[in-house]
């Protein structure tokens, strides 16, 4: 990939860095002119910007897109491509990848991490432990996990390991999707509403789109009630973020786990004081081992295309 | 139910809404403080005896407690005509179980009922210890993510492996939930399961050898007294981490502390110590272990089903039939 410029967007994995810049690209580093303009930046760069590296907070969209005439690829470091004007890419011939397969693991594991996490109060217990708090008596009692009903929004490759780890905690499986998946073991509902009104544990997993926008809306908060829980390992905006946050505080949603919010790194801080929920800062790939497959994928992609070889996992 | 039940109550006739005469419920002598939780679940089908009632040396069944009781041969004899003692709890320290036998007095405890919340326990403290969930969500709480950016990466669980030390049933219950995550599960324990499909290995040394993470799931014994002592977290090594919802005397506890401030083992999540509740405040600066207060087993499901399977212990015993949670004298 002698001396082909790729713009990257966010501040990479050093193992990436290393690589793109080993193999000969010129790196055109968005993430370390946060003063500059984006579209400033893409223009004055235009001539040599051939791909982009983005993620799940930073793609290419039509502006973009617009300014570089020279982009030929935008390989995503993520499996989600919200972030990426698809429609303009396929228009202008761009090529678009992204990492499916490689973070599923994590991100499911994540995801039952926080569902156990909020049941049982992991942080809110540690923090007592740490207080010496015990000395003076016994942490409430917290919620069982095992046999709660799980409800997954998706039922792509993330839901499914989510449902398939849940069903080790003898945890009945409902879902949500476009169309029913005829699943042996798992309950179709065909509303998110529905879904909500029937499980304790309502997991956002599918991709964000416009029409899964704020797919966990006031209904659906209300629907799960001052019992249920939402964890939400897609992307903030599956959410309304506003309704999420008055519900926990009034006591109208029993619990949530965060690793995604609308406007990160911005994490509302009414939340801060809240027992019932567990907030990570967007982890859900955030595994040396994984972060590492991502990049091969990355670099795999580049490599292919600039090559004239079929790319590994081509979206547009 | 319209009347309420009493430890006063002696010897008392009250009739219920539902019209049945209190005194046609089988008598359970209540050897232990009730909540309301237990007073009303067991008047709806027994009648309660207090100790201080003339019915007292004439019931069968009783219930006790291993905070509240010592059965030992002094209380059987003050209460000669007992039969079937239930208590609230797994262990049975607290009961002279040769004393029972002897007098043809069946025992229950609880049985399995805290294996599925001790599991989940388990495993949440290791996804928590592998993916930072808690030191990550206190690095947002104090805005970090706002002004330092990302946290530090965590560890994947597929492909690891797991050692289980002691593969009871609570044991067994975190290998099946870990199994869905990818884990190799090994173990060790008094013997090897013939019909289990995980590896066995014959001692800890060679387990903590052999793993990535190391989950004490076994009771507390003469033999399991710092069964995990300096050499098995020698063994576990620099990458290791270690779970403990067993007891906190499964690990020499000082060796461990060291361990962890000198690096030598990466991580930690632990529900137990040796000296409840003072646990060692080196750990509280470190932000590669979870600490949680003997808290894996309480849940109000489980306060639940403790007070359902004491009855359903004593519906046995009544109409004849073997306890479901019986426990023998070795």
């Amino acid at each position: 990939m002698d001396k082909i410029g790729v713009l990257v967007a966010f501040k990479p994995l050093p193992y990436l860095e290393q690589e793109l810049t080993r193999r000969g690209c010129r790196l055109f580093r968005l993430w370390e002119t946060p003063e500059s303009p984006v579209l400033e930046f893409c223009r004055q760069n235009a001539a040599d910007i051939q791909a982009i590296v983005g993620n799940s907070n930073y793609g290419a969209d039509a502006a973009m897109i617009d300014a570089l005439p020279k982009l030929e690829i935008v390989a995503s470091f993520s499996v989600g491509l919200d972030r990426v004007d698809l429609p303009k890419c396929k228009e202008r011939g761009i090529r678009v990848t992204n990492t499916p397969d490689v973070l599923t693991d994590d991100v499911a594991d994540l995801a039952i991490g926080l569902a156990i996490s909020v049941m049982r109060r992991i942080p809110s217990a540690d923090k007592y432990a740490r207080s010496g708090a015990w000395k003076k008596g016994e942490y409430t009692l917290t919620t069982r996990f095992s046999g709660k009903r799980v409800g997954i929004l998706g039922l792509g490759r993330i839901g499914l390991a989510i449902a398939k780890r849940a069903e080790a905690f003898d945890c009945p499986i409902s879902y949500y999707s476009r169309s029913d998946k005829s699943h042996p073991n798992y309950t179709y509902h065909s509303t998110p509403v529905d879904l909500a009104a029937n499980c304790d544990i309502l997991v956002v997993a599918c991709a964000l789109t416009e029409e899964t926008h704020h797919i966990v809306n006031r209904a659906v908060i209300d629907a799960l009630g001052p019992k249920g829980v939402l964890i939400n390992i897609g992307r903030g905006p599956h959410v309304d973020e506003p309704e999420l946050v008055a519900a926990l505080v009034e006591g109208r949603l029993g619990g949530a786990g965060l690793d995604v919010f609308e406007n990160e790194p911005h994490v509302p801080e009414e939340l801060f004081a809240l027992d019932n929920v567990v907030l990570v800062p967007h982890v859900g790939s955030a595994t040396i081992e994984t972060r590492t497959a991502m990049a091969d994928m990355v670099l795999g992609n580049l490599e292919a295309h600039f090559l004239k070889k079929p790319l590994l996992t081509p979206v547009v | 139910m319209s009347s309420s039940p009493s430890l006063t109550a002696a010897g008392v006739s009250i009739t219920t809404s539902n019209g049945s005469s209190l005194s046609d419920l089988p008598p359970i002598l209540v050897l232990r403080p009730l909540s309301d939780a237990w007073s009303s679940a067991l008047s709806a089908k027994f009648t309660v005896i207090s100790p201080s009632s003339p019915l007292s040396t004439s019931t069968h069944a009783a219930l006790v407690s291993a905070a509240y009781n010592k059965v030992d041969p002094a209380l059987l004899d003050q209460y000669p005509s007992l039969k079937c003692i239930a208590t609230t709890s797994v262990g049975v320290d607290h009961i002279d179980l040769e004393e029972c036998r002897r007098r043809g007095i069946q025992v229950a405890n609880v049985g399995e009922i805290f294996t599925k919340d001790v599991a989940d326990y388990a495993v949440v403290l290791l996804i928590d210890v592998m993916r930072r969930i808690t030191m990550s969500d206190r690095y947002v709480r104090n805005g970090l993510w706002m002004t330092r950016g990302d946290y530090p990466l965590g560890s994947k669980l597929r492909g690891k492996h797991v050692g289980i030390v002691g593969l009871g049933s609570i044991g067994s219950a975190i290998a099946k939930r870990l199994e869905a995550f990818g884990c190799k599960i090994s173990y060790v324990s008094t013997k090897p399961k013939p019909t289990v499909k995980y590896k066995y290995i014959p001692n800890v040394y060679d387990l903590a050898t052999e793993s990535d993470i190391l989950v004490v799931s076994c009771s507390l014994t003469k033999e399991t007294h710092h069964i995990v002592n300096k050499q098995v977290l020698q063994a576990l090594g620099k990458e290791g981490i270690i779970i403990n919802i067993g007891r906190g005397a499964n690990i020499d506890e000082p060796e461990l502390v060291r361990c962890l401030v000198q690096g030598e083992i990466k991580g930690a999540g632990l529900d137990v110590f040796e000296n409840e509740p003072d646990i060692p405040k080196e750990l509280f600066k470190m932000d590669n272990v979870v600490l949680t207060a003997h808290q894996s087993a309480l849940t109000p499901e489980a306060m639940s089903d403790i007070i359902q399977i004491c009855i359903a212990n004593f519906e046995a015993f009544f109409a004849g039939k073997p306890l479901l949670t019986p426990v023998m004298a070795d």
